[in-house]
């Protein structure tokens, strides 16, 4: 028995050593993991451990604003005052809402929400209880925020337009990030809820230089997000200020001027430089509506009026130019050599062509290109372009502008439609028709131009064929950007000016009546109005087509394009009024009013004599 | 030591019992106890509540239960020891009848005033049934074959209970500790080569047998970073904690990871890497050497007993608390993946405090006991 209890033992002793040894070296092994952990990695993780309690906070910079060219203010960032609650400080959320609401209107509906709101999310996150509080209520709420825990009054920055309707499509409006913006723009303050984005206009264009850059605040947070304090702070750098080269003052005047029709737009550059001095589109809408919450009502509403107050007519309206078109007919037969301006053509109200007779607005009897121009025969310039054709013509035609975007800074520029017979095998696979390179002499048939590109090519034909490019911010530090040639020659501009000129001043000219009555300054213009829909015979038979209780829808387009003064052209303007029937009886006189206006205001007179 | 070498130890007197008893022990207990009070007040955020307070007041009562225990004569835990193990087992068997009526894991058993965790208890249950067993068993036995079915079904049945609760830390814990006092009691080891063999050709089946919460937990220690916000998140933090702590720590209380509760369960699980974090490499390695100082002195009280009983009663319930401290620090320094072992005495839970205690109470009971003579079976006495 003896032996084998100290057998037993001697067993025991042995291997409880072994295991003591055992625990000795796993103990060791513990330690050196610990060693490895916080001796040798210990800089990795103590990066890592900051980074964990480290948030970074952006900072929205206030977004620059907007001036026109005399310097007054377009856009510009107004505090607007909201009142937050913070569940966790205050004892109890529902009184303290009830106590709220004795001091600024707020519903039961409301408090609901607020509480429902409040109750989902953790008790130190801020909820919103109302937005653009009138300083009347901030002081009240103020005053008695003693009796209000949890209450936080605080203001935040939105856009304002003092111009609202009358900028509504140059300006644009800003708006919340959309996910396909933030995919797209790697700016971290695209990731922001409360970040404001240029949706549209001046606003969208030039947004990377209205928004500044990110200001940053490192917080120290806890593992669900709780800020314990502020480490740091960077306030970034504001958005940049913008002086555009509109004015104002005109941009009103044409906005007002045009509202006495029901759809219409106006454009008005600088023919030296291209610089967009007016932009106007009628009816139009108020941009503070995209900036506070748009109601689905009018939305519908705008969305679905039949003269879209959402589009800015001005770059993305396309019409037949009509007879303003009528210049380029002339230059590219001028500039062929076909016709002199000498050559005459005899019009008897009509033309025939095969089977077809394409007809004038009235016989002018034996017209050559002066004339034709000024009183806006149609046989004479289907005559004209016949002898070039399409092709020509449309060669001309992109020359002053026509047919494709001209890269004005304000989205959404329609190219408008300058055709040609490939285009037309190519878009449609049918030849081109004789008879339709008759009806683009008219500027009608494909031909598509916005009242931008018809400003344009006005500037281009007064300002001695120098090819413009219209814009309305360029880096005022930065070198303007050279200006080619149309490459056409002086002869030929000045046969067409004439035209233009007499269609004004001379008392046969289409638009005699509308002359300015300006001492010394004669304006220089052309008519034209284009056809909506195609006319029967049996409409013509009975003319009907001319008659004024036509379904407005049906009714032709007003256009006018002018320059003044004719004999050192400045300014030139394009207007159109949609189914505005008559280009000289609905748009000269808008145009003439405008024209007027601009000339008294004289924007850039100043900068242009300065630098000649 | 003299005075604690005495000439009939077989009738102690109380007052002889307390005197003997071995304060160092105890003391070294108690100085643990309190960096446990320390950690849970930091982890409080620099307060008693919700924690420290609590800890300190199940500290004061573990205590005083174990020296009770302690001063309780061996030779009646040595009568009463199958009966605690069946206890134990029964109370076992009893939660995994109502995890079945409740549709759901249940671990704990609700006495009113006190949550018992069946599975602690039985950590302690298996060594004394083991201890018990093998008091009465020579060497020449332990060495026959089917000699060791009935400790194998001791160890083999709670073991296996456990982990159908599913307690997988707590499963490892209960092998391992009847292992090693198989080990201790003499069994031949090359029988432990068979079983480690079969081991490994029995853990696909295990595995396949696992949870998936169990299975999710060994392929995220396996790589981490794949699930940086998900099952990862407890390694990676405590990982961060640990590591940012450097060889100084960050201060006491100043504990940013855990301060800032990117640390979870910083009160249980978790408590020893908010200690390292705040205290660093320097206050881990004391901790640790604190506890290896316990694991050492119960190795001795082990070696001091001249009754097997005592012996591997003493080596079991050492055994059973290195192997908590070696599976918790193991698990927040990444190097085994998240089971769930709290670190004893430091980690807050009461179930842990207590049976930790109640064990040391019998390590106790065999120190002041040491020379007692038990005899081989209980009628005997």
């Amino acid at each position: 028995m003896q032996h084998h209890a100290a057998d037993r033992t001697r067993t025991f002793t042995r291997r409880a050593l072994v295991v003591g040894a055992a625990q000795v070296g796993l103990f060791g092994l513990l330690a050196g993991r610990l060693w490895q952990l916080q001796v040798d990695d210990a800089s990795r993780y103590a990066l890592l451990a900051e980074e964990n309690r480290v948030n970074q906070r952006l900072i929205v910079p206030p977004r620059g604003r907007i001036f026109d060219r005399e310097g007054r203010v377009l856009a510009r960032n107004v505090p607007s005052y909201r009142l937050r609650i913070v569940r966790e400080n205050t004892p109890d959320l529902a009184k303290t809402l009830l106590d709220l609401a004795r001091l600024i209107p707020l519903d039961q509906a409301q408090i609901d929400e607020i509480l429902k709101t409040a109750r989902a999310q953790r008790a130190f996150v801020p909820v919103l209880v109302r937005e653009g509080l009138s300083w009347d209520e901030v002081t009240t709420v103020a005053v008695h925020s003693p009796h209000l825990p949890g209450v936080v009054l605080d203001s935040t920055l939105l856009r304002e337009y003092p111009h609202a309707d009358v900028l509504a499509h140059v300006l644009g409006y800003v708006g919340p990030v959309s996910p396909e913006e933030q995919a797209e723009d790697p700016d971290p303050l695209m990731r922001l809820p409360e970040f404001r984005i240029g949706k549209n206009g001046i606003e969208k264009a030039h947004d990377h230089l209205l928004r500044g850059r990110a200001g940053r605040s490192r917080i120290e947070v806890n593992a669900i997000g709780r800020e314990i304090r502020e480490l740091d702070r960077d306030d970034g750098i504001s958005g940049a200020d913008l002086q555009l080269s509109l004015d104002a003052e005109l941009q009103l005047f044409c906005y007002e001027r045009l509202s006495s029709e029901l759809s219409a737009s106006a454009v008005v550059v600088d023919v030296d430089t291209g610089a967009v001095l007016a932009l106007a589109s009628v009816p139009s809408y108020d941009p503070a509506a995209f900036t506070g919450r748009l109601s689905h009502q009018q939305w519908k509403e705008w969305r679905d009026n039949p003269r879209t107050p959402l589009v800015n007519k001005s770059i993305r309206g396309q019409y037949p130019p009509g007879s303003t078109f009528k210049m380029m007919v002339a230059l590219a037969a001028l500039e062929a050599g076909l016709v002199t301006p000498s050559y005459d053509v005899f019009c008897g109200g009509s033309v025939s062509l095969g089977n077809a007779k394409f007809h004038c607005w009235k016989s002018h009897g034996r017209v050559a290109l002066h004339e034709a121009i000024a009183q806006s025969c149609d046989v004479y310039f289907y005559d004209l372009a016949r002898r070039v054709g399409v092709d020509g013509i449309a060669a001309m035609a992109r020359r002053f502008g026509l047919g494709a975007p001209l890269g004005l800074d304000l989205p959404g520029e329609q190219p408008g439609l300058v055709p040609t017979s490939q285009w037309k095998r190519e878009t449609l696979g049918e030849p081109w028709q004789k008879g339709e390179t008759l009806v683009i002499g008219i500027g009608q048939g494909y031909m598509l131009a916005t009242p931008l590109q018809l400003a344009i090519m006005t500037a281009r034909l007064c300002n001695g064929g120098r090819a413009v490019t219209p814009w309305f911010y360029r880096d005022p530090a930065a070198e303007p950007p050279a200006v080619g040639s149309v490459g056409v020659s002086q002869a030929s501009l000045d046969h067409v000016l004439k035209g233009m000129s007499m269609v004004v001043n001379s008392q046969r000219g289409t638009a005699y009546r509308q002359r300015l009555t300006l001492e010394g300054v004669q304006m220089a213009g052309k008519s034209g109005t284009s056809q909506v829909r195609r006319i029967t015979r049996a409409e013509r038979a009975a003319n009907l087509h001319k008659r004024k209780d036509r379904p407005w829808e049906h009714r032709h387009h007003a256009l006018f394009v002018a320059f003044a003064p004719t004999d050192h052209p400045r300014y030139a303007v394009s207007v159109i009024v949609e189914h505005g029937q008559s280009g000289s009886g609905a748009a000269a006189p808008i145009v003439r009013d405008i024209m007027t206006r601009v000339l008294e205001i004289g924007p850039g007179v100043a900068t242009v004599a300065a630098s000649l | 030591m003299a005075s604690r070498v005495r000439i009939r130890p077989q009738e102690l007197r109380f007052a002889e019992k307390l005197a003997s008893l071995h304060w160092p022990f105890v003391a070294l207990l108690l100085l643990i106890g309190c960096v446990g009070y320390l950690v849970l007040y930091s982890a409080g955020g620099g307060n008693h509540q919700p924690w420290a307070w609590r800890h300190g007041a199940r500290l004061a009562f573990g205590l005083v239960v174990m020296l009770t225990v302690a001063l309780i004569d061996i030779r009646f835990w040595y009568r009463w020891a199958y009966v605690l193990y069946g206890g134990a087992f029964a109370m076992l068997v009893g939660v995994e009848i109502l995890g079945e009526i409740n549709k759901g894991a249940q671990r704990w058993v609700d006495l009113g005033f006190v949550q018992i965790q069946p599975s602690e208890l039985m950590k302690i249950g298996l060594v004394l049934c083991l201890a018990r067993y093998f008091h009465s068993a020579y060497l020449d036995e332990v060495k026959r074959p089917l000699y060791l079915l009935p400790p194998l079904a001791m160890i083999g049945l709670p073991a296996l209970l456990v982990l159908k609760q599913p307690d997988l830390g707590t499963s490892i814990m209960l092998l391992a500790v009847g292992g090693s006092l198989l080990f201790l009691a003499g069994v031949r080891l090359w029988k432990f080569g068979l079983a480690i063999a079969a081991v490994a050709a029995a853990l696909p089946v295990a595995w396949s047998g696992l949870h998936d919460y169990q299975r999710q937990r060994v392929l995220t220690f396996l790589d981490p970073e794949t699930d940086p916000l998900g099952a990862g998140y407890h390694i990676i933090q405590s990982k961060i904690a640990l590591g940012s702590g450097g060889f100084w720590g960050k201060g006491y209380l100043m504990g940013s990871q855990a301060q800032l509760s990117f640390l979870p369960e910083k009160q249980t699980d978790f408590a020893f890497t908010m200690l390292a974090e705040e205290t660093g490499f320097v206050g881990a390695l004391i901790v640790l050497l604190l506890y290896l100082a316990v694991v050492g002195l119960s190795l001795a009280v082990a070696l001091r007993a001249t009754h097997q009983f005592g012996r591997l009663l003493a080596m079991g319930i050492g055994i059973n608390f290195f192997l908590y401290v070696l599976i918790n620090v193991a698990m927040v320094t990444g190097l085994i993946p998240v089971v769930g072992v709290p670190l004893p005495l430091i980690s807050y839970g009461g179930t842990a405090m207590l049976t930790t205690l109640v064990g040391f109470g019998f390590l106790l009971s065999v120190d002041v006991h040491h020379t007692t003579n038990i005899p081989r079976f209980p009628t005997d006495l």
